[in-house]
Parts: structure tokens; sequence; C-alpha cells
């Protein structure tokens, strides 16, 4: 791993429970991300991983607890606050969510527009940067519905990155790509964290990746409903003492040699 | 016929649909409970097949502590199946699958892999008497709330556009304007053109009686310009536009477009209802106008078939209807257009997130804001009496 992160708290969860109605999704849930983590949301299909993401966003209240950024409590914070906070994210929803009716290079730039004053020339150049960093250059007019299920998934995280936020929100950016692709996203991940200081949140199954590039991690345990473990990932394969969150990172099966990691 | 390379059971192996077919006449499918000093046994007998015969089922009480299946030939998901109803119903901690055979354990055992979600049951409770009229009544209340609140939002939002803080797409309302005028154009010329010939010919057949003739042109005068021009317009429009508004906003719902608009911090709100408001008050009144026009000519053409020529058709349809009364209509278009802009857009942003529900979302905007117009339009009449225009 290039840089070892800053020991500083960028988001912290605390106490989180979250519910639909009466049916609680998780509770309990109290982990920290630190600045410049690559940091994992695991768990089973099901478990409430994107219910998680949307509580982090601001996009649902908790049912107990709170988020707070650095520290100051995003969670009871008011609306103008709120959007203060919410400039500094980039997002992308696991189904993709470009806007339909805009063109690939359009939904890049129109947060670009919105956020900056500069010319149309150069949000358009820094659009077209973005889609070629996810792979997609020469696909720049064409309409989210013209393009497969992995591509909008791809141009979903171009425009995530569109405004360089400092901390990236990313729903199972590996799903449907690929494992070339896939590894690419993975090295596009780590390069943007160490050149540009971005904190990563990202939802992923992928044992590979995750592996590859995570420091740090929260595993949510369908069984008990709450988090199982919290830390990095490779110790937690080994080390954890909770048996779920082991089988999880071994795919099922109990490691033999310790070594190899 | 199916495809049957695709579908194997479990025993044997290469067993497919066709040959299924010709085995479903074999053994009738047994389930038979039995004591076995203090043990229960079910013994299994018979083929287990879809289609197949009926299945005979003795002394069904609890779950087995051990299973019988000599007898058994072969089965497909019927078998699983029922044991799993069986399981249901019974509800044991852990089950024993001791003498099932080894394909139909595993099967059993993956099944039983990831216990049910005992929480959600409450979801599917059927509810009745007092507490459906409860949850009608606070349904109701909420619709009503939320009419409330859209209405609130939207003049927050116009108070954010005039003081410059509003954004949204200038392409969006372009668009919206050319989709809900010009391209709204074709049916409401047929339609007007329909209506006012309707008119004319149901006023004629009363007035010739008279000898009255002429004052048809009076008649469809009034009555396009003060009622059918704006209403029919408006309703046409609930079809078309508001549906349209209502399926579009629904559907960026459902596919997190609208989350998406929020965490870049878009106000969705100004983002997609102002344009389509903006876009479709402005045209209410233009098509109203242009209804009108086109209804009197309707009048017209069926005036000139039963000998009203059309020059005195026209003086005399000016001697009835002067500014006031012809710019009423125009005045109430600008209040359809703003109820057919709300119910279509509220709809949309509240619908839920399936494709259902977007269909559903589309359905009752156009129900909404059709009501609303007769609604509203039955209350300009009242105050357009009192005040005696
Ligand atoms: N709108 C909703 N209303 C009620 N329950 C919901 C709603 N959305 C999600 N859930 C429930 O919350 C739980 C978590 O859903 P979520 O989408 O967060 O899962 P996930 O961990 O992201 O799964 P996956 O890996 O398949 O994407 C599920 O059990 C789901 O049934
Ligand atoms: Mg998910």
């Amino acid at each position: 791993m290039a840089s070892e992160p800053k020991e500083k708290a960028k988001i912290s969860v605390r106490d989180l429970t979250m519910a639909f109605g009466s049916f609680v999704v998780m509770k309990d849930l109290d982990f920290e991300v630190k600045e410049r983590d690559i940091f994992v949301i695991m768990g089973g299909s099901g478990c409430g991983k994107s219910t998680l993401l949307r509580h982090m966003i601001g996009l649902k209240e908790p049912r107990k607890g709170a988020i707070l950024y650095e520290g100051k409590n995003f969670t009871e914070a008011n609306e103008e606050e709120r959007l203060a906070f919410i400039r500094r994210f980039g997002v992308m929803y696991q189904s993709g969510a470009l806007w339909s009716s805009m063109t690939l290079a359009e939904n890049i730039s129109m947060p670009i527009e919105e956020h900056t004053q500069i010319s149309k020339a150069e949000i358009r150049d820094l659009a077209y940067y973005k889609l070629a960093l996810v792979g997609l250059s020469g696909y720049e007019d064409y309409y989210p519905a013209q393009v497969s299920g992995g591509m909008n998934k791809r141009a979903g995280i171009a425009r995530a990155m569109a405004l360089d936020p400092e901390i990236l929100f990313l729903d199972e950016p590996g799903a449907g790509l690929d494992p070339l692709s896939s590894q690419r996203l993975d090295e596009l991940i780590l390069r943007l964290r160490d050149s540009l200081g971005s904190t990563f949140v990202i939802v992923t199954h992928e044992l590979a990746s995750i592996f590859a590039i995570a420091n740090n991690s929260v595993f949510l345990d369908t069984d008990t409903r709450t988090q199982g473990a919290t830390g990095d990932p490779k110790s937690l394969r080994d080390h954890s003492e909770n048996e779920t969150v082991r089988m999880f990172l071994n795919r099922g099966e109990t490691p033999e040699d310790e070594e190899s990691a | 016929m199916l495809d049957t390379q695709g579908l194997a059971v479990c025993r044997p192996p290469g067993l497919f649909f066709s040959e299924l077919m010709s085995h479903a006449q074999g053994e009738p499918p047994k389930a038979i409970w039995k004591k076995d000093g203090a043990r229960l046994v079910l013994v299994l007998s018979g083929d287990w097949l879809r289609g197949g015969e009926a299945r005979v089922v003795e002394g069904e009480e609890g779950w087995p502590d051990g299973f019988e299946t000599e007898g058994l030939g072969k089965f497909d998901s019927t078998l699983p199946a029922y044991l799993m109803q069986r399981l249901r119903a019974v509800e044991v901690e852990e089950p024993g699958l001791e003498g099932l055979p080894e394909n139909l354990r595993g099967l059993m055992e993956l099944a039983l892999k990831v216990p049910e979600r005992s929480d959600a049951k409450s979801l599917d409770e059927d509810p009745h008497g007092l507490k459906l009229l409860g949850i009608r009544l606070t349904a109701t209340w909420k619709a009503v709330e939320s009419v409330l609140e859209f209405t609130g939002e939207t003049v927050l939002s116009l108070g954010r556009f005039f003081t410059g803080r509003a954004r949204f797409r200038g392409s969006d309302f372009w668009l919206t304007l050319q989709e809900c005028g010009i391209n709204a154009l074709p049916i409401v010329s047929l339609i007007s053109f329909l209506v006012g010939m309707i008119l004319a010919f149901v006023g004629n057949v009363q007035l010739a009686n008279f000898g009255a003739s002429l004052y048809v042109a009076d008649l469809v005068g009034i009555a396009m310009v003060r009622e059918m021009g704006v209403v029919m317009t408006g309703i046409i429009m609930s079809g078309r536009t508001g549906a349209a508004f209502a399926a579009h906003i629904g559907s960026m719902n459902a596919n997190q477009e609208i989350d998406a608009l929020k965490t870049f911090g878009f106000n969705p709100f100004d983002f997609l209802v102002l344009p389509r408001l903006f876009a479709l008050v402005l045209m209410m009144p233009v098509l109203t106008v242009y209804s009108n026009v086109v209804g009197i000519l309707g009048g017209m053409l069926v005036g000139a078939a039963v000998g009203i020529p059309p020059a005195l058709f026209l003086t005399e349809m000016l001697t009835a209807i002067d500014i006031t009364s012809s710019s009423l209509g125009v005045f109430k278009s600008v209040f359809f257009g703003v109820a057919i802009a709300i119910a279509g857009c509220l709809q949309g942003m509240k619908s839920g997130d399936s494709s259902a529900a977007v269909g559903l979302a589309t359905t009752r905007a156009v129900v909404a804001s059709i009501t609303a117009i007769v609604v509203l339009d039955s209350a300009f009449a009242v105050i357009f009496t009192i005040l005696d225009i």
C-alpha cells in the first residue's frame, strides 16, 4: 500500500440503528472511517449495505444514533449545513442512476456547471477526461439507455468523481464488470486516493478487490443484525474472533495455513 | 412444447420432462406417518412428480424423528416443497432429516440454511374492520397533507426562483414547452373542432324548432369561450402532459436519479417541478385561445351546412360574447395548468420504486387532475354567477 493513512476520523458512525417501519435492518453499528481510508462495507446480500450507505449520505434518517463528519454531527445538521457536507461527497448508486435524459458527458458536466465557475470548454474537457478514466472514451454523446449495464456503472463512477470529492461512496462498483475492467477500477481507486487524498467508502463482495485495495472495513452480520467486525480485512480474514467474518473472507473455507497472507 | 433439456429432476439424474410425463402414471405419491414405539416415522413412497397422481397423506402430525424411503420412486421439487410446507406448519427448531436419500437431504439442508426473516410477517397481515377503516382514513389524510405540503413547496420554490436561487436546466423547460405546446396542437385541434360541431348540431336541433337557427352562433360562441374550450384543453393536457410528468418523474425516482440529484446538491423540486409548472402555465392559455378559435370554426362549418353563412354567423356570435366573457376561459386555464402540473409532479415525486408504482402514479395523476379541473370549474361557475359575469 502506497501511503499510511493518517489517524484522523473522517466519518464516525455512532450507535446507528437502521429500520424500515417495524423491520430493523441493523442495530448498534459503531465504526470509524479514517482520512484517506479505502473502507469497504461487506456482508451478505440483503443485509443492509446499500441502506447503510444511504444513511451515511443523508438520504435516510437513522432510527437511532448519528453520523459524524470530522467530528461534526451530520444527522442533526440543518439543511444548509447538510448541503455543505454533501458538496464534498461523490456518490455512485448501485443501479448507476445516471440521469436518463442526458448524455454521458452531460451527466458529468451538470454537477460541475452547478458548483464551479469554469468555462464551457473546460467543463467539456473535464467530462471527457473523467469518462476516459473509466474507459469510456468515445461514448460521450451516448445516452445511458444506449450503453450496457457495466458501462452505465462506470459512467456512474465517473460522475461520482466529477467534482474531485473528498469522500467517494461507491455501491458495488465492481459488480457486472469483467475481471480486467474490475482490476482497472481498483487501480483507479488507489491512484485517486494517492493523488487527491480522497477517502473511499465502498460496498463490495469481491474478495480479490477487497484484499487488493481496502485497508479498513466493517462486516454486517445478517444473523445477529449488527456489525460482526471492523478493521483491516486482511487481518480480519486471519484473526477475527467472529467465525462468520472469517468464513466470509475465506469463501466459506477455514484457512489452513495462516502464513500465505 | 417446452425445451425439455434443461429440466432435470433429482433422481435418476438423467430424467427429462418427456420421460417424466410418461412416468407420471406410476405409483401414487404417499406420505404415511407411523408410530414406531416412541418414534414417529414418515414413510415416503411412490413417484412424487409434478402433474402426477393425487398424493395420499395419512396420519400427518408434527415432524417425524426419521424417514423410511425404500418405496420412494422418482421425485422432483414436489417432495421437498411438501416437506418445507410441513416445516412451516409445525415450526421445529432443528428438524432431523435422517433417512432421507442423500440428494434430497442436501437440497433440504440448503433450503433450511438461511432462516426465514421472521419479523417480515407483520407486513403481510390482512387488516380488517375498524383497523382497515383507520388505515384508510389515515391514508386519505396523508394524501390531503401531501397535496398541501407540495403546494407549499411549490410556493417556496417559486420564491427561490424569483430571488435567483433556484436551478433547473433551460433545455428541460424548452423541451416541456414544446411537448405541451406545439406537439399538443393536433389533438387539441381535432377535439375542439369536433366539440364545436357537436355544440352546433345539438343547438340547431332545438333552435330550429323555434325558427331561431341563427342563435346557434351565440350558443357555440358562449359555450366554447366560457367552458368547453378550456375544459377540453384541460382534460387533454391531463391525459397527455400530466400523465407524462408523473411517469417521467416517477421512473426517475425508481432509478434513484432523484437521489443522485440530491447528493449533487440540486433541489429536485426546483429542478424537476419548476420547468414543468412554468411550461404548462404558459401554454394552457395559448392552447385555450386556440381551442376556442378552432371550436368556433367547427360550429361555423355546421352553421354553413344548415344555412347560416359564415359572415352572418360571425357577426351574430360577436354580439353575444365580449372581451370579459371571452377572457373567462383563459383566466381559468391558468389555474387548470397549475392543477395539472402539481398533480402530475406530486404523484411522480412520491411514486414508489417499482414499475408498477410508476403506472399507479400515472393513473393517480390523471384522475386527480381531471377531478381538480371539474371541481375548480364548478367553483368558478359559482363565483362568476355571484359576480354576475
Ligand atoms: N424501501 C424499503 N422498504 C422496506 N424494506 C426495505 C426497503 N429497502 C430495503 N429494504 C430491506 O432492507 C434490507 C437491506 O437492503 P439493502 O438494499 O440495504 O441490502 P444490500 O445489503 O445492499 O443487498 P445487496 O448486496 O443485494 O445489494 C433488505 O432486507 C430489504 O428487504
Ligand atoms: Mg445493495
